[in-house]
């Protein structure tokens, strides 16, 4: 027997880590990987109070989550792809054409 | 035995995503995050999700994350490089993140009637999962297949060379 609390912890955790990675890493593909270890530690406590409440539709939220985690995935790796062939750099430094 | 699994896999998880973040060399980091992935597939089981867990094995460890190697073995993705933006994203970002977790915890820390988990406990079947799935989402559900064909048709369209671009490698191969 655990509490329940360690797993929201758990994943409040896991979500700091992931906009830490966004803040701090400075590799495009990298920062996008940070996105999906967010992803996941919100699904942690989506799957956490479908236990607690005995609800199943929690659990299909999180299936709905992976479904556009993994739109999310190709398309992102696409536009990546398509930024290094125009550009030849993965740093996110320097792409900023949109920048003022 | 519950707690046992527990703080290994929760460990394991949180030692991935750490790990995550030290690594300077992105093939490094998406294979840690594989895995706090799967890790987190066990955790999914001792919460009595079992569809989401072979679902999480599936799509996020396996698809996904295929997908992102490849993406950074077909880059050729080298080192990342330390410049001025991410020492400061450091100063600012850590006290900001820490601020943020510490009242997250405190507030479920201060939560009341959550009920402890047992090994024993009602698991969620798949059958009961796609009762609800296909009778009262039906139609999300078939709304995402209409997105997963657009994100389809959007990342063929995104990753294939520019016109000019192909009818120059096309000149040349002749």
């Amino acid at each position: 027997m655990i509490p329940l609390s360690w797993y929201l912890l758990l994943s409040a955790a896991l979500f700091s880590l992931g906009v830490i990675g966004f803040l701090i890493k400075r590799n495009l593909i990298t920062v996008f990987m940070s996105i999906e270890l967010m992803l996941n530690g919100v699904n942690l406590s989506f799957v956490t109070f479908a236990h607690q409440w005995h609800l199943v539709k929690g659990q299909i939220f999180v299936f709905f989550v992976m479904v556009v985690a993994a739109a999310e995935a190709a398309v992102g790796l696409a536009i990546i792809i398509a930024i290094f062939r125009t550009r030849a750099t993965l740093a996110v430094d320097r792409i900023d054409l949109m920048k003022l | 035995m519950h707690l046992v699994l527990f703080i290994v896999f929760a460990g394991l998880c949180l030692a991935g995503a750490i790990n995550l973040l030290l690594q300077s060399h992105p093939i490094n980091s998406a294979l840690s995050l594989v895995v706090v992935m799967s890790s987190l597939a066990v955790l999914y089981l001792l919460l009595g999700a079992e569809f989401l867990a072979a679902a999480q094995v599936i799509v996020y460890a396996g698809a996904i994350m295929v997908l992102f190697t490849f993406v950074v073995m077909l880059l050729n993705a080298g080192r990342e490089e330390r410049t001025l933006g991410s020492r400061s994203a450091k100063a600012i970002g850590f006290p900001a993140v820490v601020a943020v977790l510490s009242v997250i915890a405190t507030v479920i820390l201060k939560a009341q009637g959550f009920t402890p988990v047992a090994l024993s406990d009602n698991i969620t079947s798949t059958a009961d999962l796609s009762k609800v799935l296909f009778h009262e989402l039906l139609l999300p559900f078939e709304v995402t297949s209409v997105l997963i064909l657009i994100a389809i048709l959007g990342a063929v369209a995104l990753a294939r060379p520019a016109h000019d671009e192909r009818r120059g490698r096309t000149e040349a191969g002749k």
